[in-house]
């Protein structure tokens, strides 16, 4: 499905990811750990093709196709989908019709259907007539987020921390309908949709099962393993030291 | 006011400059040939169809309560099938009521500059709609004033009342042929909402980029009254200042203007809406959201007055800009004479952010639509106070005025 090459990329002149390779294949799930400041979210928006992140070393292949070039929506026709952890504000832009525009709808009004699918995650008709993200609490924004995803329905998705500033409540309903989006309810093999998790706190991970799990340091992915274990040891030790760990299991592995 | 001593007014008043604008030589235009009547607003010449259209006239006479028309300085058409509403043309109205001469002037001081005094001194027509104490017309009026030949000087004096316990909803458009290089219209406009009575006044304004436009109109709430205005311009404008005054003398008396402009072209624009809150817990919103691109130049006012215990007012500027070479002032401003009021403004103007833009990029938009998308939102106002047909309908008209420029 992804395959990033030897990536490299700028942000201001400055930059903030080097000699980065990551493979997701067709129903996989990858999840990404790491401090702030590490670079998960500006690989996210480079994968998205957002104009001020620059790839000045490397490719990215998205289902064959060498998208390094792409504009956003081309990206997105092909397939991609993100749900951000703080998206903008739009005056007069409804969430309702974010669900008409990401479905590729040319309709204005907020119909049935859309209904339909925000009632999915309990999302009133009134929330639908709000201007997207205006005033929206934490939990709002990711259950937005999520609801245009439904509607766009992408075969490879990017979550920005989907837990963050969201309750234990939503986490567990979010958890459920990201898994329905990545086919994680399906037989392995009947797995078509792919996704990359961007967690800092983790916990999301209760709620949704992963097929590998990286830990990203300094702009590279310093080490990477089952999920379980890379979690668990992320939790208990830090991100630090589960790269320690981990280059010590290579070690044991090289003898 | 004897009719001899509100001329002797306006003749004082002949060459006094508007306080605000560029000062207009009114001699440049005429007043022209008299246009036939027609039976039907569909016998309106096939040519001119589509400005009516834009500017919101229906010309089936659909879901309307009564429709005027007047071609430059002639009634053309006035029909009115709504019991306890009266439509028709500002002269036939002051031979029909006696009583109608106290309202001239009373909201709009006739020397209040040359613009006033010239629709005293050489008036012609204008549209008199009134509503029966007690009578809701929930259908709307249509009117419809419109300009079709060069070099013509349309001026008008209308008149709307809405006595007590009614309500009137009135749609306007104020269009100019396409074949039109250069006219002037000067529209003086009074409107009296009495005790618990309401107006909604949908106003279009489809002008040109030949046309010099100077309205000046008022309106006189009383207790518990409540006055709607939403304006729309969308379309290139050489010359348009106005600064319409809402007074909300009586208590709990509201007014609220919205006012939505895109002004791209050389449109040159100064316009404002004002609210004099005197009634004793009277209410007033002015709402405005302007966009200028090309070389447009605005200047978007807007201004709370309050002298009556507990009012309340407030005024939301917006503005967005398209272009390094357009110019938008954003002039809010309040005014306080005693300590029980509540005034509130806020002002900002910006730009199409890159952030929304990649944002609607990643849900599939292409930068243009994204770009469009976000300028139809930024202009979206919420209209509030209309029927939902009529809610609707305008929304429809917003629709269609945006299409064109976009």
């Amino acid at each position: 499905m992804l395959q990033i090459k030897d990536l490299a990329v700028e942000v201001e002149g400055k930059e903030i990811i080097r000699d980065l390779h990551l493979n997701i294949e067709e129903g996989e799930v990858h999840v990404l750990f790491g401090p702030n400041g590490c670079g998960k979210t500006t690989l996210l928006m480079t994968l998205l093709g957002f104009p001020s992140y620059k790839v000045t070393r490397g490719r990215i292949t998205f289902k064959g196709v060498d998208i390094t070039e792409f504009p956003t929506n081309e990206r997105v026709k092909l397939g991609m989908g993100m749900s951000f952890q703080h998206p903008p504000e739009i005056r007069g832009v409804k969430l309702g019709d974010m669900v008409n525009i990401a479905q590729g709808r040319k309709e204005e009004e907020i119909d049935e259907d859309v209904i339909a699918l925000a009632k999915r995650l309990n999302i009133s008709v009134d929330f639908l007539n709000r201007d997207v993200n205006l005033g929206f609490s934490g939990g709002e924004v990711k259950r937005s987020e999520i609801l245009q995803l439904l509607a766009q329905a992408p075969d490879f998705i990017m979550f920005d921390e989907p837990d963050s500033g969201v309750d234990v409540e939503n986490i567990e309903l979010i958890g459920k309908i990201m898994s329905e989006l990545l086919d994680r309810n399906k037989m392995p093999s009947k797995r078509d949709k792919s996704g990359l998790i961007i967690t800092h706190s983790g916990s999301i991970m209760r709620h949704i099962k992963a097929d590998r799990a990286h830990v990203m340091l300094e702009g590279r992915i310093a080490c990477s393993g089952m999920p379980d274990e890379i979690t668990k040891n992320v939790m208990e030790t830090g991100f630090e030291r589960c790269v320690e760990l981990c280059a010590r299991n290579k070690e044991v592995d090289a003898e | 006011m004897t009719k001899k001593e509100t001329i002797e007014r306006a003749e004082r008043a002949k060459r006094k400059k508007a306080a605000l604008g560029e000062d207009i030589a009114i001699g440049e235009y005429m007043t022209g040939k008299e246009h036939q009547s027609l039976n039907s607003l569909d016998e309106f010449p096939a040519e001119y169809q589509q400005d009516l259209l834009d500017a919101g006239i229906e010309p089936t006479e659909k879901d309307r309560s009564g429709s005027f028309l007047q071609r430059d300085c002639s009634v053309v058409f006035s029909t009115v099938k709504y019991p306890g509403l009266e439509l028709m043309s500002t002269t036939d109205a002051l031979k029909e009521h006696d009583w109608l001469k106290e309202y001239l002037w009373k909201a709009v001081p006739v020397d209040t500059d040359k613009y006033t005094a010239e629709v005293e001194l050489d008036q012609t027509h204008g549209y008199f709609i009134r509503s029966e104490a007690g009578k809701k017309v929930t259908m709307p009026v249509q009117s419809c004033l419109f300009i079709s030949s060069d070099k013509i000087g349309q001026k008008v004096h209308n008149i709307i009342i809405a006595e007590e316990d009614s309500e009137l909803h009135i749609i306007t458009g104020c269009s100019v042929s396409h074949a039109v290089n250069s006219a002037l219209h000067l529209g003086v406009s009074e409107f009296f909402v009495k005790k618990g009575a309401k107006i909604t006044f949908t106003m279009i304004h489809n002008w040109s980029r030949g046309m010099v436009v100077r309205p000046r109109s008022a309106v006189m709430i009383e207790d518990d009254g409540a006055f709607i205005s939403n304006y729309i311009l969308m379309t290139p404008v050489k010359s348009l200042q106005m600064y319409p005054t809402a007074y909300c003398v009586g208590r709990n008396a509201r007014a609220t203007f919205q006012t939505i402009i895109y002004a791209h072209g050389d449109t040159k624009i100064d316009s404002g809406s004002r609210a004099v809150l005197r009634g004793e817990g009277s209410r007033s919103e002015i709402i405005s959201r302007v966009i200028a691109t090309d070389n447009a130049q605005v200047i978007a006012r807007g201004e709370v007055i309050g002298e009556g215990a507990n009012a309340k007012g407030h005024i939301e500027c917006r503005g967005l800009m398209l272009s390094d070479t357009a110019e938008l002032d954003s002039i809010p401003e309040l005014k306080a004479t005693r300590k029980d009021l509540d005034l509130s403004h806020e002002a900002a103007i910006g730009k199409v952010a890159e952030e929304e833009i990649q944002y609607l990029m990643a849900r599939g938009l292409s930068e243009e639509e994204a770009t469009s998308v976000i300028i139809r939102g930024f202009l979206n106002v919420d209209i509030t106070g209309l029927p939902d047909a009529l809610a609707r309908e305008t929304k429809k008209m917003f629709d269609m005025s945006l299409e064109k420029v976009m």
